[in-house]
């Protein structure tokens, strides 16, 4: 293939040069033929459930007189709503507990995995990764097994001391209990990326490093790190994003915990409660709307840190 | 290739680091925890599961066939349809996805069209918005549609990834040289002949990536299906597993042989995505790194 390339790319091209004019708005065309597919699903699938979240939002149905325009009073009500402030205040706490601990686990591993190059090591690296092939519902549905009374081995384990295990389900330690299964979850898949971008460092860095006298651990800070830095900021946005919308490991683990776990646990819980359970549509789309105004924030005011510290360095 | 040489490298000299290991091996352990239960207790009966015995070791009565033939039979065979539901919206959501997303990042890198920098910059900013803040909306315009209820309520959001169109973007920009396309051109090639001909083959490895990654995200969706579907026959194995759940949940006494169900099921649905995943692993962790590193 690149053999081809050399022997027609010297050639004068005549031809391309006389049609330049046609050929611009060929390219526009082709352009738009390629990106066009994908630009329909975006436009339906995004831009107008966006606009049309939006437009909802700005509405409210009444039992007597109707829907009427109320402009921002779903967002002051939202704001003022003690379930959607609990909310939003646990997925943020969550957020600052729950991605440092998957990252600097995440990191560790792929450092590790990185520098030990043994069989074994290479079934971890497969190992770790696994619980990302499996759907969070289900990854949620085993640690709710593994965490309940009846037939889970922590009375077992605990019984062993004399200790009465402790309940990842009750109010006090669900907090724990959800941080566990969404470490399970993502720590592995995260290892897996980082580790994809260590493996694309030149190695002739190391060497270099170790005859200036640098030991293992100040290559793994100094050298492996920041060369990893984009696809660890990569992660932590990703992490951010899903984790502020977190719904599906405490809808599920709901059932289990009964009375631990309300409808409004988290924002986007308490948006589909409200639009699903209480058609309050008009509602949960402010709460939708919210919740991504505060993923847009959160996520901008990351990346603006990250790009000041990043000119620091 | 970066694999292919520290592979290499690992073979002339294989580095141990002992404690390290150790280390490992716990942290498999603990990942793997989750799996044995499961493995374990899908061999055993309502009894088994409820008289109290070691949690992570097998009773006398191993019956994984007693429980599969009950698995795949109850409620007139319910389980194999959400399977089924599972693989067509998978598989549907994932090509359509992938398809869409590789011309697209194609036509971003190699085309300079009006707004590309406008749009592209747009799509760069939907990566941002919360996959989930768009099924209420959704929702709403496909129940006017007559959509809600039917398969193309999950498959046709999920052809959506902005994150398979940058990545392709990124791939298509550094792995197919420009140099290679005009003299496709000059040659006399059309510029869809061009693309399928010369393009795709050099962007294989990210469009096994992105493949696999919609792919998974469409097996593993929750809420966009439990929102849009109300018809349990049309459900995806997540959300049926989730329903059974909530049923087993709400009279614990009565039905007690619904948590077997719930316990093998989940064994039996995290099979084939375990087996899509190391069977391709070659192509996917490729693609990844390119994602990551930019």
């Amino acid at each position: 293939m690149t053999s081809l390339t050399e022997k027609r790319a010297p050639r004068p091209q005549p031809e391309a040069r006389k049609i330049r004019g046609k050929v611009h708005l060929r390219e526009h065309l082709m352009g738009w033929l390629f990106v066009g597919p994908f630009g329909v699903v975006f436009l339906a699938f995004l831009i107008a459930p966006l606009g049309y979240a939006l437009y909802l939002s700005l509405f409210q149905k009444k039992l007597i007189g109707g829907t009427s325009f109320v402009l921002f009073d779903n967002y002051v009500k939202a704001f003022t709503d003690p379930s959607f402030l609990s909310g939003a205040w646990f997925v943020i706490r969550f957020s600052l507990v729950s991605i440092p601990l998957q990252i600097v686990i995440a990191l560790a591993l792929a450092l590790i995995l990185d520098s030990v190059t043994t069989l074994f090591a290479r079934f971890s690296r497969l190992m770790i990764f696994l619980p990302y092939a499996i759907p969070t519902v289900i990854g949620a549905v085993m640690w709710g097994f593994l965490y309940s009374r009846g037939f889970g081995p922590l009375t077992d384990i605990f019984g062993l001391f004399g200790a009465t295990a402790p309940d990842f389900l009750s109010s006090d330690l669900i907090f724990y209990g959800l941080l566990n299964v969404v470490t399970w979850q993502w720590a592995g898949y995260y290892m897996i990326i980082l580790y994809a971008a260590l493996q694309g460092v030149d190695p002739t860095l190391y060497e270099a490093a170790r005859m200036d006298g640098a030991g293992r651990w100040q290559i793994a800070t100094r050298i492996k790190i920041p060369l990893i830095a984009p696809a660890l900021i990569l992660i932590l946005v990703f992490s951010l994003i899903g984790t502020l919308q977190f719904f599906n490991e405490p809808q599920i683990l709901r059932y289990l915990a009964a009375g631990t776990i309300g409808a409004d646990f988290t924002p986007n819980m308490y948006a589909y409660q409200q639009a699903f359970s209480l058609a309050n549509f008009n509602y949960g789309s402010a709460i939708s709307f919210a919740l991504g105004g505060l993923v847009f924030i959160c996520v901008y005011a990351f990346l603006f840190f990250t790009r000041k510290r990043r000119s620091f360095l | 290739m970066t694999d292919h040489t520290s592979v290499r490298a690992g073979a002339r000299r294989p580095q141990r680091y002992l404690p390290l290991q150790i280390l490992l091996g716990f942290l498999v352990i603990y990942f793997l925890v989750p799996f044995w239960w499961v493995i374990v207790n899908s061999s055993k009966d309502a009894p088994g599961l409820f008289g109290g015995g070691n949690t992570l070791w097998f009773t006398d009565q191993i019956d994984y066939l007693g429980n599969l033939r009950q698995l795949f039979t109850y409620d007139g065979g319910i389980y194999l349809r959400w399977m089924l539901n599972s693989t067509l919206y998978a598989i549907a959501g994932g090509i359509g996805a992938t398809v869409l997303a590789v011309m697209a990042g194609y036509g971003f890198a190699k085309y300079r069209f009006a707004a590309r920098r406008f749009s592209f910059a747009i799509v760069l900013g939907a990566l941002m918005v919360p996959a989930t803040a768009l099924v209420i909306p959704t929702f709403i315009m496909f129940s006017r549609l007559g959509l809600t209820n039917t398969v193309w309520a999950v498959i046709l959001p999920s052809l959506l990834n902005p994150f398979g169109v940058y990545l392709m973007h990124v791939y298509a920009r550094d792995a197919v040289p420009d140099e290679l396309l005009d003299a496709a051109r000059v040659d006399g090639a059309g510029e869809v002949r061009t693309f399928l001909q010369i393009a795709l083959p050099l962007m294989r490895p990210a469009v096994v990536t992105v493949l696999l990654l919609s792919a998974v995200a469409s097996w593993n969706n929750y809420f966009l299906p439990l929102a849009m579907l109300s018809d349990n026959r049309l459900f995806p194995v997540t959300v049926g597993l989730g329903l059974w759940q909530g049923i087993a949940s709400a009279n614990n006494a009565g039905t007690t042989s619904l948590w077997s169900l719930i316990i093998l099921g989940s064994l039996v649905s995290v099979i084939p995505l375990i087996i899509a995943f190391f069977s391709l692993q070659r192509h996917w962790r490729g693609g990844l790194s390119v994602g990551g590193l930019r």
